[in-house]
């Protein structure tokens, strides 16, 4: 690890403001950033640590019953607090990582850093649901289909930070993943979600252009919610899917089949 | 009833109060006054030339004390082999220089090329940075087939080529080998691949150097299994320090699984710039770099045939394997694929002949040498997964099989060279059927179709040789070491002993299980016996510890010093009780006279000894102290049954684990519950070879597998309760004074065939017939790929022996593998 100042604001406003020093970097629950830090692959000047961000907490339902999740909600805090309104999004962030991952996690910090086998991101995208980013020319709402735009890139501007994401509560929903075996991030997970107005379908793990839409099925199940809609269906083009040590593109194309059909079968 | 103490009980492991109460003395927590410290400089390439390395600016930066590169080490001796392997044509194997910091040449990815000693830890990772290694990108041999191509890049370009050595075993019976497969009824063929690993134990490796300049001195604390051979090899062979003037200490090690007996260049260096700086200089190894540093395991490429006849009875077997030796020799890396490996290919098994031949073959990549098991595993593996293909192939019963060809008698002379002294196959193979309720199987498998699963049951035997090993054999065969084991056992005056033993503990738990051994010998309580070990200013003479060999070889030095202590102190009682030495008994910690009532207390005798008022000073010395070297006269022979029942999603290919048993006889057993945990520990590394871990390089000699993002390591999740049993059938070794035959390895060597056995048993339940083979680690994806006919995906691959088109056997890579 490099030197770095440490600067811990206790609001939006100061967090916004120490992050437009020259090279400030946000940082959640630490945990991408700061192992990457120790080895040496990133360094900033300036650590801006949004844990003390009361404001930033929490969940609540705002006026159109939408959960309301706060950006720096511990995965944990997170799985607590929606396990009754939200059954589906509870259980995605009670099985992120490890109980330490969780207890220290952020939700903001997952879905800004983008990395594209992130569980937040499905759960996101899945629900259609809005990202709210406080930046030096103020709050802006953006939807998820605008957010995510590909590894680890997302519609945050220099300096911007989530400090809300307000998810609509689906009729059903369920996430289902496969495990990559060493890091235990998602090799593969399904976010399926049936709104009155059509179903949601979300990819996390699989595209090299990160969380992604299946459409395909999205059509198919709104016609017919069931998992052998799903079976009918053929896997999404292989063409850009990660091939790495622990899965081909074809299997991760074959896994999204799977884990959307059971994630239908779950969601009930 | 069980024993409550002694040979036999279940003691609770002393040395665990310390480790779990964070209170263990680990080499990171020995810190020298005034120590500097050593960040080393890594080649990022697999194979390059060094046009030059520009040091000022590093050493311009602050708390640097120098930077060293290989420059400095001309004159200093090169990382010694201590195994050499004469090949079939009776000529030695090529022997590369392998000096501390490399000269000339980096020739793997982690290959140090230069250190900064500077004040700081993050000084001189500061300063590494600001080193300017002008290195010239090399092609890369990766795969072996590559590697011994006609023109290929040389590893080393002093070699003739990359084939360290091609070695034949029994070469005298190629020929009769093969009159046998020409006259055989059946032939079952396999090519498969015994995958790369990183052994990964928890505490990474360290090494500090000390220096006294007072009496020229050298000290090396180090993560060591065996730290009077580290004396020897550095001493003698890199540095030129006679042992009287080197002192190596391994304290408390967090777990070696082999990759801790050798000697590396850290150890050298700090110990070298120390006497350079005339300052500590310490290393700590981070996880990242033990990764790319520590020596890595297995990695065989094998074709194996089995010859039977018209009654299925085996009548040859022939392998050729491909070893991987990395980039250069480590200590005992030669060894491995040769006589800890061809000398056990009869297995279980009275097949008559065998032939065995080994390609050892130098890559650019991180040096192999022996990992728990080590050569063992190798064997096993390939040895069980063909005979439950020719099972499969002749549509009998794999267990029947087995037990058809079993060796019933004992002592046997296999055709590889080893004559196993005891062993009871079908004993064990009869505990795990009980253990498994083979008969129930059926039903079991009716109820995972019902869930949409496939279930397969894989049963197998191993064989293992411990206790290694008889030296003269050994010297025979190459090795540049005798392999006895020593003891010291010194009585205090007041009757407490202290064991100094040269096998060494980490994580074996020693401490207890060598104490209950004397404290039984004479009928003391275990907290009477203390067991020193782990250094060579403490401990006279040692050869460390590995293959399973502490218990059947350094146990035997401890007991033969006892019963040299008990044979003095009885002449003691004897004289105390005015009695004739033949009548004098030891019991419970007494000595009494027979047909007598005359008795005299342990103590009183050690007392006696040191304060020799009524003693018989003109017959024998005061004192009590004695040292036994106990060189074994054969190998031990560990065996056993073991059994794994998967269930397979045939959705996703994933495997479960949802049943392992373990029936081994390691003979006589002193603390049930510590063999217990060392078969744990062994069934997961050994499911976790099957499974999950794997170590890859891709076609540039990039290691893939370089963290814990990508180097899947089990966990207990990953495992049901296994069940155990290494009391129901036991045959005691016939050659040791304790009947031990050593259990440190058995799960490792033992469980990757029943795994890979088991999920084709699956895969062929769920109609999947033409599987008949997958490469380890069976993941998802690659069981997936098996069942959809494809291979698709092959990363870096390193080929299959008789490597042609339709091979994709390989040792390292992603993707799936399946032979059909």
């Amino acid at each position: 690890m490099y030197d770095f100042q440490l600067v811990k604001p206790s609001s939006v406003a100061e967090a916004i403001e120490a992050l437009g020093a020259e090279d400030a970097q946000a940082l959640g629950g630490g945990q991408t950033l700061l192992p990457t830090m120790k080895a040496r692959l990133a360094q900033t000047d300036t650590l801006v640590s949004l844990a003390h961000v009361e404001e930033m907490k929490g969940v609540c339902t705002d006026d159109a019953g939408r959960l309301c999740v706060g950006g720096g909600t511990t995965h944990a805090a997170a799985a607590e607090a929606l396990k009754s309104d939200y059954p589906a999004l509870s259980s995605l962030a009670a099985r992120i990582g490890d109980p330490a991952v969780r207890a220290r996690g952020t939700m903001g910090g997952s879905v800004a850093n983008d990395d594209p086998s992130a569980c937040w991101p499905a759960g996101v995208l899945g629900s259609g649901a809005t990202v709210v980013a406080a930046g030096k020319s103020g709050t802006r709402e953006i939807g998820a289909d605008d957010f995510f735009q590909g590894m680890f890139t997302t519609a945050l501007e220099e300096g911007e930070i989530i400090t809300e994401i307000r998810f609509p509560v689906p009729e059903k929903a369920a996430y289902e993943k496969m495990i990559q075996p060493a890091s235990r991030f998602p090799l593969v997970a399904a976010y399926v979600a049936k709104f009155a107005d059509g179903v949601r379908v979300a990819i996390t793990g699989a595209s090299s252009d990160g969380v992604f839409r299946w459409t395909e099925a999205e059509t198919a199940l709104s016609q017919d919610f069931s998992a052998e809609a799903v079976k009918g269906l053929a896997a999404p083009d292989a063409g850009g899917m990660i091939s790495d040590l622990h899965g081909s593109a074809e299997y991760r194309a074959h896994l999204c089949k799977v884990m959307t059909a059971r994630a239908v079968k779950a969601a009930g | 009833m069980p024993k409550d103490m002694g040979i036999g009980a279940s003691s609770k492991r002393r040395e665990d109060v310390r480790f779990l109460t964070g209170k263990g003395r680990y080499t990171d927590d020995i810190n020298v006054a005034g120590q500097a410290h050593v960040v080393f400089c890594r080649s990022d390439v697999a194979h390059g030339r060094i046009e030059g390395i520009d040091t000022s600016a590093a050493e311009g930066m602050p708390g640097v004390i120098r930077v060293f590169t290989g420059a400095d080490f001309e004159g200093v001796g090169s990382i010694p082999c201590g195994w050499q392997v004469t090949d079939k044509h009776g000529e030695p194997m090529q022997e590369p220089a392998h000096p501390v910091l490399a000269q000339g040449k980096v020739r793997h990815v982690g290959d140090p090329y230069a250190a900064v000693v500077a004040e700081t830890k993050a000084q001189a990772r500061d300063a590494a940075e600001a080193v300017e290694a002008s290195i010239t990108e090399l092609p890369a041999v990766i795969n072996m087939k590559d590697a011994l191509a006609e023109g290929a890049t040389k590893v080393h370009d002093d070699l003739r080529d990359n084939l360290c050595y091609d070695w034949g075993f029994v070469e005298e019976n190629k020929d009769a080998v093969a009159k046998a497969f020409d006259e055989a009824a059946h032939v079952t063929s396999l090519e498969l691949v015994n995958n790369r690993l990183v052994a990964n134990p928890m505490e990474p490796r360290v090494a500090v150097g000390d220096y006294a300049s007072h009496d020229d001195s050298s000290t090396l604390y180090t993560t060591s299994q065996n730290p009077h051979v580290i004396r020897l090899l550095m001493g003698a062979f890199v540095l030129g320090i006679p042992e009287h003037k080197l002192r190596v200490v391994a304290p408390d090690v967090g777990g070696g699984f082999g990759t801790k007996i050798f000697h590396y260049a850290e150890e050298a260096f700090c110990t070298f710039a120390a006497k350079q700086l005339e300052m500590p200089v310490k290393w700590t190894s981070t996880r990242g770099e033990a990764f790319m540093s520590d020596a890595h395991g297995r990695d065989h490429v094998t074709k194996i045939e089995l010859a039977l006849d018209a009654e299925n009875n085996f009548t040859a077997l022939r392998t050729e394997t491909y070893a991987n030796m990395g980039a250069y020799l480590s200590t005992f890396a030669p060894s491995v694929p040769t006589w800890l490996h061809g000398t056990l290919m009869a297995g279980n098994y009275k097949t008559p002949l065998v032939y065995v031949n080994v390609k050892a073959v130098f890559t650019n990549t991180v040096p192999v040498d022996a990992y728990r098991g080590a050569g063992r595993p190798e064997a096993t593996f390939q040895l069980e997964r063909v005979v439950d293909k020719a099972a499969r192939e002749l549509g009998v019963d794999p267990v029947a099989l087995r037990r058809q060809n079993f060796v019933t008698e004992f002592p046997y002379q296999t055709p590889v060279a080893v004559e196993y002294d005891t062993g009871d196959y079908n004993g064990t193979m009869d505990v795990l059927e009980k253990m498994i309720d083979r008969d129930g199987f059926a039903a079991r498998r009716k109820e995972s179709e019902a869930r949409g699963k496939l279930r397969g049951l894989g049963i197998n035997s191993y064989i293992e040789a411990c206790g290694i090993a008889p030296s003269n054999l050994v010297g025979q065969l190459g090795a540049r070491a005798g392999l006895y084991e020593s003891a010291t056992v010194r009585v205090n005056a007041t009757g407490g002993l202290v064991v100094m033993t040269g096998s060494h503990s980490h994580g074996q738990g020693h401490e207890t299980s060598f104490a209950q051994v004397v404290a039984d010998m004479i009928g003391i309580p275990e907290d009477q016996v203390e067991i020193v070990h782990g250094d060579t200013a403490r401990v006279p003479m040692g050869m460390g510890t590995y293959g399973s060999r502490s218990l059947a070889v350094g146990g035997s030095a401890m007991v033969r010093a006892t019963e040299k202590i008990i044979a003095k102190a009885k002449k003691i009682a004897a004289h105390l009780m005015e009695a004739d030495e033949g009548d004098v008994e030891l019991k419970d910690g007494k000595f009494s006279v027979a047909g007598t009532d005359k008795d005299v207390a342990w103590g009183d005798v050690t007392l006696a000894a040191y304060v020799p008022h009524n003693y018989p000073l003109e017959d024998i010395e005061p004192g009590l102290e004695e040292t036994a070297f106990y060189d074994p006269n054969n190998f031990t022979y560990p065996a056993g049954a073991y059994a794994c029942e998967v269930e397979v999603d045939p959705e996703t290919g994933k495997v479960d684990v949802v049943a392992f048993a373990a029936a081994d006889d390691f003979g006589n057993v002193v603390n049930p519950m510590i063999v217990e945990g060392q078969v744990h520990g062994g069934l997961a590394q050994g499911i976790g070879q099957a499974l999950l871990e794997n170590c890859a390089y891709d076609e540039d000699g990039q290691l893939l597998s370089a963290s814990y993002m990508d180097y899947a390591m089990p966990r207990a999740f990953d495992f049901p309760m296994f069940q155990v049993d290494s009391q129901s059938s036991q045959t005691p070794c016939t050659h040791n004074p304790l009947g031990v035959k050593g259990c440190g390895e058995a799960g490792a060597i033992g469980s990757p065939p029943s795994v890979v056995n088991a999920v084709v048993d699956a895969l062929q339940s769920g109609g999947f017939t033409d599987v008949y083979h997958i490469d380890m680690p069976l993941t998802p994806d690659r069981v997936w790929g098996a069942m959809n006919g494809s291979a698709t995906g092959q990363g870096a691959a390193q080929p299959a022996a008789n490597a042609d088109d339709t091979t994709q056997a390989r040792s390292v890579g992603d993707g799936t593998t399946a032979t059909h």
